[in-house]
């Protein structure tokens, strides 16, 4: 069988003819897979979703009961059959829940990696290496340029600041999803017990984090009616509540952003960022090109980012490559 | 190294002007010499590295990784320096051991075109990312940190509890790594001694004319002239050296061979550089844009845009110094120096001859020529003191032009106005009925009247594109606001043709209607 057979693009996404099912897809169908938990990759309405538990109940949290007619939990390690075609998921390391997607037939291996990061992360399952023939991979950071500083280093840059400066509020901005509560996990890791003020978005994902077991710690609203003095304390919010009157509050805010996009001064300059900290949820250009070769894959996918670099230097290392045009992922969400 | 590249990515990231100089401050304070003096060298964009070019740079990284590869990085930072200090292979030879900016500078100064590739990759082996961006940006000239050099020099001034002046008024007599200015400022030398040929002498400003200060003040004491939007100079000589200073000090002698060229005389002349022809062909500052800020300049354009130095003050004459004398005596002085030099390049700016503060007044409202911009008074008996004294000096501008245009688009502001959509572009009418931006402005209103601004953007939004968002403006709804400018400038970048000198928010005016606002041509009638 070509790989092509097996998963090929579609307008909705990518397609698995055999098993008639999609694969994160970008409008409702019929049956997804679902890589993970983030908006552009987890629609509602499609009526019945495959995912792992923890995904199906973040989805809940996000659209509400009702987000797809029916629901099948899927066990990370354990391959179930859909249409003569071999499903399993593994963790990816990308944020809580989230899963590669080994689609098997005939002895072909494909793997859709979703988003993933190598690195250790305290609030979620660690990167699963796949062995596999073709490798779907994304490209968020695929440049040469991006390459994550060690968390440790930059969450230091934080607490730093935070001595240096007491009469600031930092205001720390991240996604919702993940990125927050692995900064918090981080922050606790490195010695930060005090409160952590957190916007109202992101206050029931951060407890749904914390009845699966993880530790957070105290985290009081930063959005009440009350009059709280915010000089010297650490506000986590959604860089786009940045520019909305909820702002006014913080006396003398000193703006941070955690994304792997810091990497680019000018950027983080761009966007007013006084502290930029690069923590990615995503693999790096290194950790990129050591996945593809470790996968041992023959063939690699490119999809959502920067395709070019990365079909570059699989071409350059004797892989046969090709960007997938899939639209529809939001690369710049971090 | 560690240290200036972090001072680095900290003024690039730092918005504030006092943040910049508390940061300035406590490096020049924990760094020793020589290399807080190379920092200080490559701020103020004196540091000069002749054998290391951009392209050096290129065939450097070509060395090292895919073409193609790095292609798709550079179109994606979008800056030489940037992009090869993060692509730059990791781990290098000597990678991690210290190297001091000092170091760094020295080797790169003295390199020759032919070892500069080897000598640069060297260093570049031995830093980390953030230090590799410094030095990559000292080499291709231009930090981009937000720093110009008055910045550093006030910087400066802090740091040693001194008068900016003091440090203007020497600098162009010390040579990086500036040791002798270090040690005078932190108090262990004697301030340091000028031996240079022609230095800068720090100028004297005038204060505005507010409130009722005139009132108590004989017009009899004072000397009237006009006051010319070119910018303010200081011309010096001594034993056949000829500088061109702008008023903080900065030689922009290279730019200007027309003022600076073979005139003949010792002294100190302060004046407006205009472009035209004296004393009647005097042009607008949009003319005299076109030479500033250039390093060197065109025989076509010397002869399309002349400049020309109007003169109202002598500093020294001959080694002299005139400065404790009366303004009377200066300018008699002065007068008689002119005699001698090229009429075409240098002339007396006229006196006004008036009777009381009334008759002032009409002449500064309505000035003869549109490049006159107010009335300059001067207290006969002044003596010429650096800095801005009270009392002397007055600049009493003609009122700003103003008309009412419409808000059209509104942009968040930034530190304490993060949250509140405080920049706004606004409109007037042209012939077919539609809104042409004509200007933005972000202040000239008090706090209040910007969260009413503020809630209006965000009640009557039409389109957002990221930070910036439209606004209803219609000829029935919209905001009018009375706007306040200087001057207004043709412009070919502006779609409406017309640039604003100096534009500010003078007045909402909730109570008028879009439809009166004013129209494009009466702004056009000004630029006659």
């Amino acid at each position: 069988m070509r790989a092509e057979e097996l998963l090929q693009p579609r307008p909705a996404g990518l397609y698995c003819p055999p098993g008639d099912f999609y694969i994160d897809p970008v409008r409702a169908v019929d049956r997804a897979l679902v890589t993970h938990g983030h908006a552009d990759h987890a629609r509602a309405g499609h009526r019945s979703v495959m995912a792992t538990r923890e995904t199906l109940d973040i989805m809940a949290i996000r659209y509400g009961d009702g987000f797809a007619g029916s629901r099948q939990t899927a066990l990370p390690g354990q391959a179930v059959r859909i249409g003569g075609v071999g499903v399993t998921f593994f963790p990816a390391g990308h944020v809580l829940g989230s899963a590669q997607i080994l689609v098997e037939r005939d002895g072909l291996r494909i793997v859709v990696s979703g988003d993933y990061k190598r690195r250790s992360d305290p609030t979620c399952s660690g990167f699963e290496l796949v062995p596999c023939d073709v490798f779907i991979t994304e490209a968020t950071f695929g440049l040469p340029v991006f390459v994550h500083p060690d968390d440790g280093e930059e969450i230091g840059k934080l607490l730093q600041s935070i001595a240096d400066f007491p009469g600031r509020t930092h205001l720390l901005g991240a996604y919702a999803l993940g990125k927050a509560q692995r900064l918090i996990g981080l922050l606790r890791s490195c010695g930060y017990h005090e409160p952590i003020y957190v916007h109202g978005a992101f206050a029931r994902l951060c407890e749904y984090y914390q009845t699966q077991g993880i530790e957070l710690g105290a985290l009081p609203p930063a959005t009440t009616g009350e009059k709280v003095d915010f000089a010297g304390k650490l506000v986590l919010g959604s860089p786009s509540a940045f520019s909305g009157p909820w702002m006014r509050r913080f006396a003398d805010p000193l703006i941070c952003y955690a994304s792997g996009w810091m990497r680019i001064r000018q950027r983080a300059r761009q966007q007013g960022v006084e502290l930029p900290m690069i923590i990615s949820d995503h693999a790096d250009w290194r950790e990129l090109t050591q996945t593809i070769r470790e996968t041992g894959a023959q063939k690699v996918w490119v999809t959502h980012g920067r395709e070019e670099a990365l079909v570059r230097w699989c071409t350059l290392n004797g892989i046969s490559a090709r960007p997938l045009n899939i639209v529809g992922y939001d690369d710049e969400s971090e | 190294m560690k240290r200036f590249a972090q001072l680095l990515d900290l003024l690039t990231l730092t918005p504030a002007r006092n943040g910049k100089l508390a940061l300035l401050t406590a490096y020049f304070s924990a760094t020793a010499d020589p290399d807080r003096g190379y920092a200080l060298a490559a701020l103020t964009s004196n540091l000069d590295l002749p054998g290391v070019k951009p392209a050096v740079i290129r065939t450097l990284i070509l060395e090292r990784m895919d073409p193609e590869l790095f292609a798709y990085s550079y179109d994606f930072v979008g800056d030489l320096a940037e992009t090869v200090s993060l692509v730059w292979p990791e781990g290098g030879r000597g990678a991690g051991a210290p190297l001091s900016l000092a170091k760094v500078v020295e080797r790169l100064r003295t390199a020759s075109r032919t070892d500069a590739p080897a000598i640069l990759s060297a260093v570049l082996d031995r830093l980390d990312a953030s230090g590799r961006y410094a030095v990559l940006k000292l080499v291709t000239g231009g930090l981009r940190a937000g720093v110009s050099s008055r910045l550093a020099k006030q910087a400066l001034a802090q740091f040693g509890g001194v008068d900016v002046g003091e440090i203007e008024e020497i600098w162009h007599g010390l040579e990086p790594p500036y040791i002798e200015l270090f040690s005078w400022l932190e108090g262990t030398a004697r301030k340091p001694e000028i031996r240079l040929a022609a230095p800068f002498r720090p100028v004297m400003l005038a204060n505005p004319v507010t409130g009722r200060d005139l009132e108590q003040l004989a017009p009899s004491d004072f000397l009237a002239e006009w006051k010319w939007d070119g910018i303010r100079v200081q011309l010096t000589s001594a034993r056949g050296t000829t500088r061109l200073y702008s008023r903080t000090g900065d030689d922009i002698s290279a730019a200007f061979p027309d003022i600076v060229g073979g005139v003949e005389f010792d002294g100190t002349i302060d004046g407006e550089l205009l472009i035209g022809r004296p004393p009647d062909d005097v042009r607008t500052f949009a003319d005299l844009q076109q030479r500033l800020n250039r390093k060197t300049v065109t025989a076509g354009m010397q002869k399309s845009h002349p400049a020309f130095m109007r003169c109202y003050d002598l500093l020294f004459e001959g080694e002299r110094d005139l400065r404790e004398e009366t303004l009377q005596r200066r300018r008699e002085r002065l007068k008689l120096m002119l005699e001698r030099m090229p009429p075409g390049r240098f002339d007396l700016s006229p006196t006004l001859g008036f009777s009381g503060w009334d008759e002032l007044e009409r002449l500064r409202n309505e000035p003869p020529q549109p490049v006159i911009e107010g009335v300059m008074l001067k207290r006969r008996d002044s003596v010429y003191t650096a800095g801005r004294p009270k009392g002397p000096w007055f600049k009493w501008k003609r009122d700003p032009f103003v008309i009412d245009a419409v808000l059209m688009y509104a942009q968040r502001g930034h530190g304490k106005r993060s949250g509140y959509y405080s920049d706004y572009t606004f409109g007037v009418w042209t012939d077919d009925g539609k809104l042409v931006p004509v200007g933005k402005a972000y202040f000239g209103f008090t706090d209040e009247e910007l969260r009413e601004i503020d809630r209006f953007v965000r009640e009557n939004t039409v389109e957002r594109y990221g930070p910036v968002r439209s606004v209803r403006a219609d000829p029935s709804f919209g905001l009018v606001l009375e706007v306040a400018f200087e001057g207004l400038n043709r412009s070919s970048r502006h779609k409406s043709g017309v640039a604003m000198r100096f534009p500010r928010i003078s007045r909402l005016r909730w109570d008028k209607p879009p439809a009166e606002a004013d129209r494009l041509e009466s702004l056009q009638a000004l630029l006659a």
